[in-house]
């Protein structure tokens, strides 16, 4: 479950340190964009140190990598893919080539550490034209890859587009990158809506994303959690029906029937997949510490 | 292993600590400056000297301020203040 | 007759202060008065000593009174909130006798069933007329409501009103009126209008903040206390008022209309009330503009003298009615107890206020506080001071769970039912210590610098001198 991924600067003890407090359900410590060059030595060290000393049981953990056409990436995955967080998340990812070398290179480190081989995961941030393109071909590249992630700031700027609230200038990335995902088998993730103080825009920006069929939603405000969190949870409507399914097929079994309906209505294949996946969310977010 | 030249690391903000450290041939000077000197002073210490001893480095002068930062964070800036400093 | 003199010199003489004797003073001004620093160097100026200063609060502004103490003019302090400048002189040992440290509720019961003396009250006040009627909603150094200042002025043997806004007889919305009043003064100006209140006072934009203050929340809406006729108070700082914030999302939505919200009062409160939310806003201090502005002209805001607020002395007072109360603290130990009057290295920074009154009184008492602090954690062993017993703290709400005192059974099965990260308060010392090391004991000295009074006038605790 990864309603939210949240960005946490990877240069800033205090937000690393509580960063699994707020509520995320995923937390993003970042190398990239919110750490200067000159201290990209300093961010790397400090994540590994708070992977290495810290527990984060609340939540999972992804750390955001440099780009491959960097000095820092392969220093940034040898210092964090030991420390064995769930999650690298490689940047600007063009094509399925930039995939399968960095999980190339993630497998020397696994191997080196004496680690299982595919143990950390990929979530590529696909945030150029041709990535979005080419987004399929990166959600099939290699098996460690388990959704894809949209970029839209840094998308729209390698459109010549501007940026805009509504995001129609996205709305081709967005669909696009949850067939490529869907098609796949693995789960599409929204890109962040930027305006911090829009709560009302968050919200309308999350249930159309949500409407698209994307699973979750990045937030780079710890103050945005709450809200996507809420838009991505299931309804207690939704709950009741997904026991409701259950129980029909139990009772179904036990009286050897064949078909099922419930509410006049059969009980199908994705219909028993989609009750389960919500009563494993309800068990996620109302019987475990991530509220 | 030795100091090679002068470098910092770290910040001043809560939580972080900043640390600068120069080149000395002869002897190790450690000077630190903590918000939780009375409660955390030797553990401070402990995880200054123990990432000295991981780098092998016996000499040389360790200035800090520290402003409540955790452990893992006071070795982190130790090792980047060290390795900034030619320290490999 | 005229009760108008013409300086706080004329004031000292004419109420016959003498070396020995007990003067008073309110803190409605907050880190803004003039009047306390004013009469001490007037007293001093004079040649008189060993005084017992009686202010319900000492703030940074009135530093002076550290020289005071020095050159023996002061010999003597009682207060129920002291800031860190002058609490720093006192943790050296600087004064003889130990502070004196009372609750709101408590100073005013002590003064109402005579065990604190008071023998010349100074007030400030924001306007008054030349027979000392007095208010403080009005003037250039408005502070809203002087709900600390009547007892005094019941109690005191003489009581001075000085003003920087003197008004024609009568004033017209009076709050301590003249029977009470022996003398009056006008002074150039009775404090810094800029420290008196805040321009806005603001929620709290530190995510941890906000994420104890909606764990808060959750623990109010799950307690049951949330329905109707719902009464609540809450601080001004940290994450206190942003659980006020997450409190009216939940009334909001569930359309529920509560009785009262009291305490220091805020913008933000007022706006609770206006939007329906209260029925009376009961305000005992203003903390910003907004506050004071409503308690001028919106009838439903009431000012309430500290008696009214807290006392014990009294036969009821208001927190004897309070649903849920969201207090602070700088430390808690695992019997639930609470520091709110020194540092974690033991230096006096603050007092219990209304803190101990308020979690007495109400029917559950929230502690909202990060559960590490700049690495140092918030649960320890046994706090440095014991400002609230914890027979009257309920739960404690850290970013990390939440720990119930083992008495609340009920509740503890409520917030688990709920799913809410119920911990033991010992599980949570475990985690901060995990994160943070186990700190080192500070080590006190034998000298007792301030003896901490319950709101009954029983010794709750002394603090010692630091090394």
């Amino acid at each position: 479950m990864r309603r939210t991924m949240l960005f946490l600067p990877g240069n800033t003890p205090n937000m690393l340190i509580n960063g699994d407090t707020l509520g995320a359900d995923t937390i993003i410590f970042d190398l990239e964009d919110a750490v200067s060059p000159d201290e990209k030595d300093a961010a790397r060290i400090l994540v590994r140190n708070a992977l290495k000393y810290q527990s984060f049981p609340n939540c999972e953990v992804v750390v955001r990598i440099n780009p491959t056409d960097t000095e820092f990436w392969k220093e940034d995955l040898k210092a964090i893919i030991p420390l064995k967080p769930d999650v690298i998340m490689p940047t600007k990812v063009s094509g399925g080539d930039m995939i399968c070398q960095v999980a190339e290179f993630m497998t020397e480190v696994e191997k080196e550490n004496g680690m299982e081989e595919g143990t950390v995961k990929i979530l590529p941030l696909i945030e150029t034209a041709l990535g979005v393109e080419k987004s399929f071909e990166i959600a099939s590249a290699d098996k460690r890859v388990i959704g894809l992630f949209l970029g839209g700031e840094d998308f729209t700027a390698d459109m010549h587009c501007k940026r805009t609230k509504e995001g129609k200038e996205i709305f081709y990335a967005r669909t696009r990158l949850v067939c490529a995902a869907r098609a796949c088998g693995i789960e599409a993730y929204d890109t962040p809506f930027t305006d911090v103080e829009d709560m009302e825009g968050l919200e309308k920006d999350t249930e159309f994303a949500k409407s698209l069929g994307f699973a979750g939603k990045a937030v780079i405000s710890p103050r945005h959690v709450d809200i996507v969190n809420a838009v991505f949870s299931p309804t207690e409507s939704e709950i009741e029906y997904a026991h409701d399914v259950m129980d029909a097929i139990e009772n179904g079994k036990r009286q050897g029937k064949g078909v099922i309906s419930l509410r006049g209505k059969m009980i199908d294949a994705p219909i028993v997949k989609r009750a389960q996946q919500v009563l494993e969310m309800e068990k996620a977010i109302y019987g475990g510490a991530c509220r | 292993m030795k100091i090679l030249k002068n470098a910092v690391a770290g910040t001043l903000e809560s939580s972080d600590l900043f640390i600068q450290i120069e080149p000395d041939e002869k002897e190790l000077t450690l000077e630190i400056d903590s918000v939780v000197a009375n409660q955390y002073m030797d553990a401070i210490r402990a995880a200054v000297l123990d990432t000295l001893k991981e780098f092998d480095v016996s000499t040389g002068k360790i200035f800090i301020k520290d402003k409540g930062a955790l452990d893992c964070v006071i070795r982190a800036r130790m090792e980047t203040a060290l390795k900034r400093g030619g320290v490999e | 007759m005229s009760k108008l003199i013409s300086s706080v010199r004329e004031a000292i003489e004419k109420t016959g202060l003498k070396d020995g004797m007990t003067i008073s003073f309110h803190h409605h001004m907050r880190n803004g008065d003039f009047v306390l620093n004013m009469v001490l160097e007037q007293a001093a100026e004079m040649g008189i000593k060993d005084l017992t200063v009686n202010a319900s609060s000492i703030f940074d502004i009135h530093e002076p009174i550290i020289e005071h103490i020095k050159n023996g003019v002061v010999t003597g302090l009682e207060c129920n909130y002291m800031g860190g400048k002058v609490g720093k002189a006192i943790s050296q040992g600087i004064l003889e006798k130990p502070v004196i440290f009372r609750s709101h509720g408590g100073r005013a019961g002590d003064m109402e069933n005579g065990s604190s003396k008071i023998d010349i009250a100074f007030l400030a006040a924001p306007c008054a007329d030349n027979m000392g009627n007095c208010s403080g909603k009005y003037g250039p150094s408005a502070c809203g409501s002087l709900g600390y200042a009547f007892s005094d002025a019941m109690h005191a043997d003489k009581v001075v009103v000085l003003t920087d806004n003197l008004v024609p007889y009568p004033l017209k919305d009076t709050s301590i009126s003249e029977g009470y009043v022996d003398y009056v003064v006008e002074v150039p100006q009775i404090g810094d209008p800029a420290k008196i209140v805040s321009g806005t006072t603001k929620i709290t934009r530190d995510p941890v903040g906000l994420r104890i203050a909606g764990l808060a929340a959750q623990v109010v809406k799950h307690s049951g206390y949330l329905k109707d006729g719902f009464s609540f108070q809450t601080g001004a700082g940290g994450a206190s008022l942003a659980v006020a914030k997450y409190v009216e999302e939940m009334m909001e939505k569930e359309n529920i209309k509560g009785s009262f919200c009291m305490g220091g009062i805020t913008g933000y409160m007022v706006e609770m009330a206006n939007k329906g939310y209260f029925d009376t806003i009961l305000d005992v201090q203003c903390f910003d503009l907004k506050a004071i502005e409503s308690i001028r002209e919106n009838p439903k805001h009431q000012e309430i003298s500290a008696m009214r607020y807290a006392s014990p002395a009294a036969k009821s007072a208001a927190v004897d009615s309070l649903d849920v109360v969201i207090l602070g603290a700088t430390q808690v130990d695992v019997n639930f107890n609470v520091n709110v009057h020194t540092d974690s290295n033991g230096f006096i920074m603050g007092g219990s206020g209304g803190h101990c009154d308020t979690a007495a009184g109400s029917k559950l008492a929230i502690i909202v506080a990060p559960l590490i602090r700049a690495r140092l954690p918030l649960i320890v062993d046994e706090v440095l001071c014991k400002s609230t017993p914890g027979e009257t703290v309920d739960v404690i709400v850290t970013q990390r769970g939440i720990a119930v005192n083992p008495k609340q059974k009920e509740l503890k099965e409520k917030l688990l039912k709920a799913g809410l990260p119920v911990k033991d308060i010992e599980e949570l010392k475990q985690i901060a210590e995990d994160i943070a090391g186990v700190p080192n004991k500070i080590k006190t000295g034998d000298k007792v610098v301030a003896k901490v009074l319950y709101r009954d006038g029983t010794l709750l605790d002394t603090i010692k001198n630091v090394l």
